[in-house]
């Protein structure tokens, strides 16, 4: 029998796949549902310092090959948030997802995380769409580096960085996250879009600019976790276009210990953590591949 | 993906709402709703109010800036809108009492014209009462109810059921209205052993079942619903109770 259990460091999880920030993911009782279908854990929406309506609508749309979005980091505050984490631990792993301006609002986001029974904290240095925070701060890696340094320092849970594809020094970026501690890389967040309707001559998203997720990023990130693969000796999670367990097949042999999965809940339902399991089953029964670990990094060979 | 569709025509339905008609011809059920984008101020989840195999509507009550903008919009002028989302109600059963509550009358007139079946439309007064003619058409009887008597039943939607159920036995109860409205309904559908499904409301974002924003307890209205059945909504806590503002703050109805 092959098995799907999988460690991200120090995180075991009895299956690979995650929900990926920001999908149903914002209150107690929808993580738990999550939970309940298949997933290994589960990540928060982004929490900031204080309560965030976000951008006004329009701030989603389907393209073709995904989805674009410009939610703009809606989420209650890490205070009115500790209800929410009371309810969805009980139940299993949750990754506190937390967004920030510096090192200051990261190292007390983490430690409000810690508090609140988060199994490990996912920085999100990758938003492509809000103004000062995400992409903004996760671009420069002596301020990833700094983050890094400064949560690690205030939390003893595990650290993972959410890494942007949008940058030329992506591994550079993920070397930083290593040398300053960080326990994991989680690669990739959404790739920087827009859309314009011809008929009204203006952009769609009220914010303008937006992200790209779903199938038609997935390249983009299976490269990324390759290319982090090469230069990095911390384990990685790969996100961005999984929808079913050849996609989720393709991030572990390019070298992910563990995978998100985000616009596919739109697409599939939440069944898709049932697939993925099911299927990547089947393909190591036949394959030969008696765990995931016997699969990580693959390609590479 | 979205469509950016032409208004055909446009109905006073009240001194505050309007029907716009449009040129579209998705397949749509009905109680789906679709996204509508006001360009300069919103976008907005609305309910389909007319179904035809090239046209649609949607009934618009001017409350916020966004309704308000559309209520300026001419014959002739463009709407962007995406969807249909939802899974709209279930219909197989014609022996079923259609209950339309306000502007909420909008995401049931649909049922109404397919299944001919019975129907109240209930309102705060008779200057509230919206889509009469088309229920008129279609509906085996139609009865009226208002909160201040102006016209027909002197009372509120639910009291009007509770008349009619004692009258005749029904498959289930089919509503959308406002959510105080439903809440006492479900009540009422409980108390009496009635099924009922009924079309829910919630903050909307994404509307296709991706952000999670619209959650009422662990179900996303625009994806697992909006419409409910009875034992569904008997598992929801927030149902009546409190709803989510734009961050996701819990806001209490009382």
């Amino acid at each position: 029998m092959v098995s799907l259990k999988t460690d991200v460091g120090s995180i075991s999880l009895e299956n690979p796949g995650m929900i990926a920030s920001g999908i149903m993911d914002e209150t107690g009782k929808s993580l738990v549902r999550v939970l309940r279908s298949g997933a290994g854990a589960a990540v928060t929406k982004s929490i900031g310092l204080e309560p965030k309506p976000g951008h006004d609508n329009p701030c989603f749309m389907e393209v073709r090959g995904g989805y674009v979005n410009a939610m703009g980091l809606p989420n209650p505050g890490i205070e009115l948030f500790r209800e929410e984490m009371e309810e969805a631990v009980k139940e299993g792993k949750i990754i506190g997802s937390i967004y920030g301006a510096g090192p200051e609002d990261f190292s007390k986001l983490a430690a409000r995380m810690e508090d609140y029974g988060a199994c490990a904290v996912e920085l999100n240095l990758s938003c492509p769409h809000a103004k000062g925070y995400g992409m903004e701060v996760g671009t420069d890696p002596a301020m990833v580096k700094a983050i890094v340094s400064a949560v690690k320092s205030s939390v003893s849970i595990p650290v993972w960085a959410k890494l942007t594809p949008n940058t030329h020094i992506l591994t550079q970026i993920g070397l930083a996250v290593q040398e300053a501690g960080g326990d994991a890389v989680v690669a990739i967040n959404t790739l920087k879009a827009m859309v314009i309707s011809p008929e009204f001559a203006r952009p769609i998203m009220s914010n303008k600019f937006c992200g790209l997720s779903g199938e038609a990023v997935k390249p983009v990130g299976v490269r990324a976790i390759y290319d982090l693969a090469t230069v990095l000796d911390i384990p990685l999670v790969g996100v961005g276009g999984i929808s079913n367990w050849r996609d989720a097949a393709e991030y572990i042999m390019a070298g992910a210990s563990a995978f998100q999965v985000g616009s596919a809940v739109g697409t599939e339902g939440l069944c898709v953590f049932k697939n993925i399991n099911e299927g990547l089953s089947a393909f190591m029964e036949e394959y030969g591949y008696g765990s995931i670990r016997s699969m990580v990094g693959a390609a590479h060979e | 993906m979205s469509d950016t569709v032409r208004i055909k025509q446009i109905i006073d339905e009240a001194y505050d709402t309007k029907t716009f008609v449009f040129d579209w011809d998705a397949e749509v059920r009905p109680g789906q709703f679709i996204m509508i984008w006001i360009p300069g101020t919103d976008e907005i989840p609305m309910s389909v109010s007319g179904i035809s195999d090239t046209t649609k509507s949607i009934t618009v009550k001017a409350i916020g800036d966004a309704t308000k903008r559309l209520h300026e919009y001419k014959v002739g002028d463009r709407l962007t809108i995406r969807g249909p989302y939802g899974n709209g109600f279930d219909l197989k059963s014609r022996n079923i009492l259609i209950i339309g509550g306000g502007v909420g009358t909008a995401a049931i007139m649909p049922a109404v014209v397919e299944t001919g079946a019975d129907t109240i439309i209930a309102a705060r007064s008779d200057r509230d009462l919206i889509m009469l003619d088309t229920a008129r058409k279609h509906a085996a009887n139609l009865w009226i109810a208002t909160d201040d008597g102006s016209a027909g039943f002197h009372g509120n939607a639910v009291q009007l059921m509770n008349e009619k159920l004692k009258e005749k036995s029904y498959d289930y109860v089919i509503s959308c209205g406002p959510e105080v409205m439903l809440y006492f309904m479900f009540k009422a559908c409980q108390d009496a052993d009635q099924d009922c499904q009924l079309s829910l409301e919630r903050y909307m974002k994404c509307g296709a079942g991706v952000c999670g924003c619209c959650v009422m307890d662990d179900k996303r209205i625009c994806k697992d619903g909006p419409v409910f059945t009875r034992d569904q909504i008997a598992q929801l806590t927030e149902f009546g109770v409190s709803r989510r503002d734009a961050c996701g703050r819990v806001v209490k109805f009382r």
